[in-house]
Order: C-alpha cells, then sequence, then structure tokens
C-alpha cells in the first residue's frame, strides 16, 4: 500500500469541469513533480488535498487513513477538517506570508497556537513555547536565513519570503509538502536558492509533492513525475520515462514547446 | 471676569459636545462591524436589507435622520407628534430633580441613537472595504497552518485592516467631533448650542466663534493620537 493514495477526485466550477479523475500515489520519503501547461488544473488538485476547495467526488488517504471522502465530507466537524489537512504542508506560489510578523513569529504563530489546545499547555507554557521557538531557529538555519530571524517580510526578497515560507510550513511537521509553483513568483536569479533548499529536504526523505515549470529540476529531484493536461493525469513515470521517453503525443508537444522556448 | 464665565458656560456645553462624541465612537465601532459583517454575509436575506439600509441612511442628512429618530417613535405610538416620548423623559427627570430648567437626557438619547446608527454604518464601510481588502492568501495560509477561522481573522486579519483602515477612520471620526453640533437641531446644549444662547440672551456674539478654538484643540489633539497609531503600524507593508 502506498502512502499517499489519491483517487478519482473530480472537481468542477460551475459548468467548467477542471479535474476530471485524478488517481496517483506515492511512497513515503518520494518526491513527485507535477508539470503541465497553465490551465491544467494542477493547482486546483493541490487546492483539493489541502482542503481549500472541496473535490466533488473521489477519495485521498495518508498512511492508510482516508483524510478525504467526498461521499462523507460534509459529516466533519471544521475541528475534524482542521485535524485532516495538519497531515499535509502547502507552500504557495506567491508565499503569503503573514506581513505583520517577523520570520520567527511567522514561523511560530501557528505551532504555539496549537500548543494552547494541548492539555498540558497551562502547566508547562514557557517550557513549550521555548520549544518551539528554538525549533523554529533550527529551520531559518536550515533555509539560511539566521541573519534575518527579527526580519519583517517586507524587508525580504520574494527568494528569501519563499524560504520562510518552507520553513513555516515544515514547523507543523507535515507528512507530506505541497509546492504550488515555488518559484513562479521569483526573479530568475532567485529561483536556484529555492531549488537548493528543496533539493536539501529531498534528500532528507522528506515526502513532497511539486508543481513547477523547472523540468531540469523536476528531472533533478524527481522519483516521479506526472503530466497533466486538460485536469487530467496523461502520463507518469520516471524523469526518464516523461521526459526522455514520453509515449503520448500530448507530452511530446508540451515538452518540446518547452524545450524551444 | 466676564471672559472666564462665559469660558466656564461653554465648557459645560464642551463637555456635553466630547460625551456625545465618545459615546457615538464606542457604540457606532462594534455596531458598525455588525453591519460590515452582515453586508459581506453569503445569506442574502441578511446582505441585501444590510446594504438598502445603509445606502439610505448614508443618503439622507443627518439633520434628518435625527429629527427622524426623535420625532417617529411619537407618531408611530399615537400618531402625535406633540407627545415626545423623549420629551417626556426630559420632563419626568426634570421633576425628578427638581430643576427649573428643562433636562436634555431624554433628547440626547434621540441624538445619540441617530448619530450611532449614522456613523455605524459610515464605518461599516470602511470596514467593509478593509476587510475585503485583505488578499484570500492570508486566509488560506493560516488555514493550511491549521489555523481556526477566529484565529486567522483575530491573529492573521485582524491587523493588517486596521493597518489599511486607520487613515479613512480617522477622517470619519473627525467629521464626528464637528458633526456632534447637529444635536443642536433639537435643542441639546453642546457647546454651539451654549454659545448661541448666549447671543441671543446677552447680545454677545464673540462667543460663537470662540468655540472654534475648543474644536481645533480638540482635533489637534485626535490628529496626533490617531497619527501616532498610524505611526505604529507603520513597521510592515500590508
Ligand atoms: N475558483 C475558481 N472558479 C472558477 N474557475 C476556476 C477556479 N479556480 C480555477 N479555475 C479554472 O480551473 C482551471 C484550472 O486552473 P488551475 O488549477 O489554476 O490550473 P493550473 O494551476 O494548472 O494552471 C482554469 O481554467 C481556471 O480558470
Ligand atoms: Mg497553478
Amino acid at each position: 500500500m502506498a502512502y499517499l493514495e489519491v483517487k478519482n477526485i473530480y472537481k468542477r466550477f460551475g459548468k467548467t469541469e477542471v479535474l476530471k479523475g485524478i488517481d496517483f500515489s506515492m511512497n513515503k520519503g518520494q518526491v513527485v513533480s507535477i508539470i503541465g501547461s497553465s490551465g491544467s488544473g494542477k493547482t486546483t488538485l493541490l487546492r483539493c488535498l489541502n482542503f481549500l476547495e472541496i473535490a466533488d467526488a473521489g477519495t485521498f488517504s495518508v498512511n492508510n487513513k482516508v483524510l478525504f471522502d467526498a461521499e462523507n465530507q460534509k459529516a466533519l466537524t471544521d475541528a475534524q477538517v482542521r485535524e485532516n489537512r495538519l497531515h499535509f504542508g502547502l507552500v504557495f506560489q506567491n508565499f503569503n506570508l503573514f506581513p505583520q510578523y517577523s520570520v520567527l513569529e511567522n514561523i511560530c504563530l501557528a505551532p504555539k497556537l496549537q500548543a494552547k489546545e494541548r492539555a498540558d499547555y497551562k502547566a508547562n507554557a514557557k517550557q513549550i513555547n521555548a520549544e518551539i521557538e528554538a525549533k523554529a531557529y533550527k529551520l531559518i538555519d536550515d533555509v539560511g536565513l539566521s541573519a534575518k530571524c527579527n526580519a519583517y517580510p517586507c524587508e525580504l526578497s520574494g527568494g528569501q519570503q519563499q524560504r520562510v515560507a518552507i520553513a513555516r510550513a515544515l514547523a507543523l511537521d507535515p507528512e507530506i509538502l505541497f509546492f504550488d509553483e515555488p518559484t513562479s513568483a521569483l526573479d530568475p536569479e532567485l529561483t536556484g536558492e529555492i531549488l537548493k533548499v528543496i533539493k536539501e529536504l529531498a534528500q532528507r526523505d522528506m515526502t513532497m509533492v511539486i508543481v513547477t515549470h523547472e523540468m531540469q529540476f523536476a528531472a533533478e529531484v524527481s522519483d516521479q513525475v506526472i503530466f497533466m493536461d486538460g485536469g487530467v493525469i496523461v502520463e507518469q513515470g520516471t524523469p526518464d520515462e516523461v521526459f526522455v521517453h514520453p509515449k503520448s503525443e500530448r507530452t511530446k508537444a508540451f515538452l518540446s514547446r518547452y524545450n524551444n522556448a | 471676569m466676564e471672559f472666564l464665565t462665559i469660558t466656564q458656560d461653554l465648557l459645560q456645553g464642551f463637555g456635553i459636545t466630547c460625551l456625545l462624541f465618545i459615546m457615538t465612537l464606542i457604540l457606532a465601532i462594534p455596531l458598525g462591524l455588525l453591519f460590515a459583517f452582515c453586508s459581506m454575509s453569503k445569506i442574502s436575506v441578511i446582505k441585501v436589507p444590510t446594504k438598502i439600509f445603509i445606502w439610505i441612511i448614508r443618503g439622507i442628512p443627518l439633520m434628518l435622520f435625527i429629527f427622524v429618530i426623535y420625532y417617529l417613535p411619537s407618531l408611530l405610538a399615537d400618531g402625535n407628534a406633540s407627545l415626545n416620548i423623549f420629551n417626556t423623559i426630559d420632563l419626568k427627570m426634570t421633576i425628578a430633580a427638581g430643576s427649573n430648567e428643562l433636562l436634555w437626557q431624554g433628547r440626547f438619547l434621540a441624538v445619540l441613537i441617530a448619530f450611532v446608527i449614522n456613523y455605524a454604518c459610515y464605518f461599516s464601510e470602511i470596514f467593509r472595504g478593509g476587510i475585503e481588502s485583505v488578499s484570500q492568501g492570508q486566509y488560506e495560509a493560516g488555514y493550511v497552518l491549521g489555523m481556526t477561522k477566529s484565529q486567522v481573522f483575530f491573529k492573521v486579519v485582524l491587523k493588517q485592516v486596521i493597518k489599511r483602515i486607520v487613515p479613512a477612520l480617522s477622517n470619519e471620526i473627525i467629521t464626528l467631533v464637528k458633526d456632534t453640533a447637529l444635536a443642536n437641531a433639537i435643542a441639546i446644549p453642546e457647546i454651539i448650542k451654549c454659545a448661541k444662547d448666549m447671543a441671543s440672551s446677552q447680545a454677545l456674539i464673540w462667543p460663537l466663534f470662540y468655540t472654534a478654538v475648543f474644536y481645533l484643540l480638540f482635533v489637534g489633539v485626535l490628529t496626533v493620537v490617531l497619527n501616532r497609531v498610524e505611526k505604529k503600524l507603520s513597521y510592515f507593508k500590508a
């Protein structure tokens, strides 16, 4: 049984059917890249998996625990949805850092709020918060921003903001981290620093799903590549299978457009 | 000597001006927030009437609305505006206090209601604009980090909203200071009414102009305070 199992996800907005039955699975510690032209439904898929949209049909599960089943999603309480979504983390294209908080505060906010719900919080508040901060400092160090702990997002470059966003997502120990075009909002010379951080995560066996247009990077970092077009998965396989020996004409056409661009 | 007693008399009126200002501010802000949420509601039976109500209140002069609040309840109660319920309150209080001058607390209530509703409508539009200007991405970032709706609102969105609305709110608050003068339409003895009374009873016109000093000082202090708030929030960009 695979670690993440996504089955038959459908999603429509009004009359437009955006996802038409998405199936895929991945193992723990793997990196899956999703490629495809704009409008093919990649963002919508990540949003469904992170409960920002509710899929019309389908299920997904992690570690054999069903997190979402369109059949009985309505029966879930807000608290259950919240618990289910915490299995995943999501890094957005445009970072979405909280502007009024420093780097450290951005990373600590959600963990501290969660800690308050713990039964032993009142007795150990000081220690718990100190642990959260220590972990945040470690994460900030991992993404190479130790010098910027107390800076505010408006004082950071796009690449630095995105690194903070990655650290913020990691602070909650997600089982799987999703990225939606993490470098698309960045100047070309800043994409490298983000790709480097993601590669380091891959080396540490972080399970990740990455929507990206960086083909070279996807080929290097992924165990599996998924090509989406028109709301379906057209082709999936190892980077070699998809990039070097694509079977589908649609994949070939997409890749040749990229190689010529 | 005369200057001192007149200053004292005007200060009394200014006290009522300040009371109206403060109470309007304290009550209109939460009511405005409520109106703002109602006007953004997904339920149209809440949203549409709220929007129509706000449109009406913002569309009519505050002076007219004061008259509406002052006369309408009595008209509806027995079709006889001469038995005004707010005046009845004044009369009862005057008798209870054994005063020989008609008290004003009942009419003050009418003015306060009109001011609170009127300003709540203006504030609600400012709040709505502020809330809607915070990008959806901020909410979503909060949700994917496992925050509840109220945590996202209070910990993530609110401060950004406040930062964005402080300039518009400052304008409205300063307008409110000066709008309090409208209370003299139903003879609330605020500062302008006091000065007008002096003009007619003592044939003195300068106290009327002198009131400007009170307003200017008050607005000056407010401006300093509001600028300080704005500065305090300038450490981040939103
Ligand atoms: N909230 C929405 N309402 C209506 N249509 C949407 C919405 N979100 C996405 N779509 C449509 O779904 C399609 C796929 O969008 P998206 O998932 O963003 O694609 P991608 O990320 O692959 O570029 C697009 O045609 C887009 O217009
Ligand atoms: Mg997209």
